[in-house]
């Protein structure tokens, strides 16, 4: 089973800077149990685009789909076989990486 | 009722959860487990008055109920790989230990009540599955639409299948953290029973707070240290003690005041007072109580006294304030009112109870003790009104003709 797992920031209240280490260190672990499958961090969402081509002409606008406070800052793909396994994970993943973690099952 | 009709609702109440546990361990769907259970209860209603009560009801509902899945599986031929991914995983390790755990209605508790889902969703899903009830009943439990309740379990069990909520009773280290959702839920089920609700149900339903006590039981040998699980354990038994006294030959319930004390179970009794007294030695020894534990405390007060003028009321306030602090509902605070009546009078009390009218307007309990309040107040004309709310309101049968008469022997 695979779950995307998304690490969650807040513009007003955001979560420390100085993860990467330990973010890299709990990486390594991952991969050396068998559960990672994917991982990235994102930019800010000050950098993205939204295309909608369902019209006649692709329609492009600056900036994330929804504005909102609170904004995706990273995704994992991770393989668990049940989701008391990727909780458990999770829990471990926002000390990691001092923020939310939202974890969903891909269909 | 006729002995069909007997014999099918007792298999419900003592059946229904095992059948459900029993096939969703084996199809890996509680949605199909579900399904077939109803399925095999509505052919028992259709065949047992032709064909006579089978002599072990149990396992002709799991060997039906069994074959209707396999129908339902056939006809919606849901056994392509799609179906095999997405059945819930089973943990049938044989090195977990056997026994008192080993009990497939515990693996359907746990599901049940899996923290990922909201406290809600865990009750109506427990209550459903592995309490038999019908949304309707839900629904009135809680006070909600029952196209609410309908829709909360239709999310639940879709998000169980879909991000795989494993169907097994957690690991040692997850069990602590995983059980206080579950008392909850027991809890409920166990009020369910205690006060059951709807016209044409039986006031008390014993099965269910058996069912309750049983599956408390069950948590207490596997977690003989969760002072909670103690504690919700005896407040079951010291209530269920009182079940004998509490609805009268003429089904009428009969309140604290009017019991006969020799008419509760003294061995009930004495297996809760013995677990209270377990958890006032912890408590003593410096862990702070939990609101099952003080709850059960005030059941022991009043199972302690031998008649209603003995109860030792600043004893059963204390516990009150204490109980306030940790849950502030206005339900806690109007049974809090309830012990002010006995101390400081009905005219304090009153006035406690009156501040709550926001919040507790639609509670037949609410105006239930006001309408007493202000009998006791000889304020007649105003408790006729409150009795008459309060019978409206009130769901439970015995409740009603309680209340009835009460209102009826005013002056």
């Amino acid at each position: 089973m695979q779950y995307l797992v998304s690490v969650i920031d807040d513009k007003s209240n955001p979560g420390s800077t100085d993860r990467r280490p330990a973010i890299s260190a709990f990486n390594e672990r991952l991969i050396a149990e068998g559960y990672w499958v994917f991982a990235g961090g994102l930019a800010d969402t000050d950098a993205a685009t939204v295309i909608d081509n369902r019209g006649e002409q692709p329609v492009f606008s600056d900036g994330p789909f929804v504005e909102s406070k609170e904004y995706l800052a990273g995704v994992w793909v991770w393989e668990a076989p049940d989701l008391d396994v990727a909780l458990k994970l999770a829990a471990e993943a926002s000390k990691v990486c001092d923020r939310k973690i939202e974890v969903r099952p891909f269909q | 009722m006729s002995d069909v009709e007997e014999a099918i609702t007792r298999a419900h109440h003592d059946e229904w959860a095992r059948v459900v546990a029993a096939l969703t361990r084996r199809f890996g769907d509680l949605d199909l487990a579900e399904e077939a259970a109803a399925e095999a209860f509505a052919a028992a209603v259709e065949r047992w008055p032709a064909d006579g009560i089978p002599p072990n009801p149990g396992a002709w509902l799991t060997t039906t109920a069994n074959r209707k899945a396999i129908d339902r599986i056939r006809r919606e031929n849901k056994r392509d790989d799609k179906h095999r991914q997405a059945q819930m995983v089973s943990d049938d390790d044989p090195s977990e230990p056997a026994g008192a755990i080993d009990d497939d209605r515990l693996r359907l508790m746990f599901t049940c009540c899996h923290p990922a889902l909201a406290m809600q969703t865990r009750v109506a899903l427990t209550l459903r599955m592995v309490g038999g009830l019908t949304v309707p009943e839900i629904a009135r439990a809680f006070l909600v639409r029952e196209t609410a309740v309908e829709q909360r379990i239709t999310r639940a069990k879709a998000k169980i299948k879909a991000a795989r909520i494993p169907y097994r009773v957690p690991s040692a280290e997850d069990l602590p953290t995983r059980v206080s959702g579950v008392l909850a839920v027991l809890y409920l089920v166990f009020n369910e029973g205690y006060l059951a609700t709807g016209p044409d149900t039986d006031p008390v339903r014993h099965g269910l707070t058996a069912e309750a006590i049983r599956l408390a039981r069950l948590i207490r040998a596997l977690l003989p240290d969760d002072g909670e699980v103690a504690g919700l354990l005896a407040l079951m038994l010291l209530i269920e003690a009182r079940r004998a006294a509490r609805v009268s030959a003429s089904g009428e319930l009969v309140a604290l005041d009017e019991q006969d004390r020799g008419a509760w179970d003294a061995a009930l009794i004495a297996e809760g007072h013995r677990l209270v007294r377990e958890r006032l030695a912890a408590a003593a020894a410096g862990v702070a109580p939990g609101r099952y534990q003080i709850l059960a405390a005030i059941n022991a007060v009043h199972t302690s006294a031998r008649d209603m003028r003995d109860t030792d009321w600043s004893q059963v306030l204390a516990l009150y304030d204490q109980l306030v602090g940790l849950d502030p509902s206005p339900i806690i605070a109007l049974n809090r009112a309830v012990a002010v009546a006995e101390l400081d009078g009905p005219q304090v009390a009153l006035a406690a109870v009156d501040r709550l009218q926001d919040q507790l307007a639609g509670y037949h309990a609410y105006h239930a003790t006001r309408a007493d309040l202000l009998r006791r107040l000889d304020q007649s004309q105003q408790s006729r009104a409150a009795y008459d709310q309060a019978i409206e309101l009130a769901g439970n049968t015995a409740e009603t003709a309680s209340l009835t008469r009460r209102r009826d022997q005013l002056q």
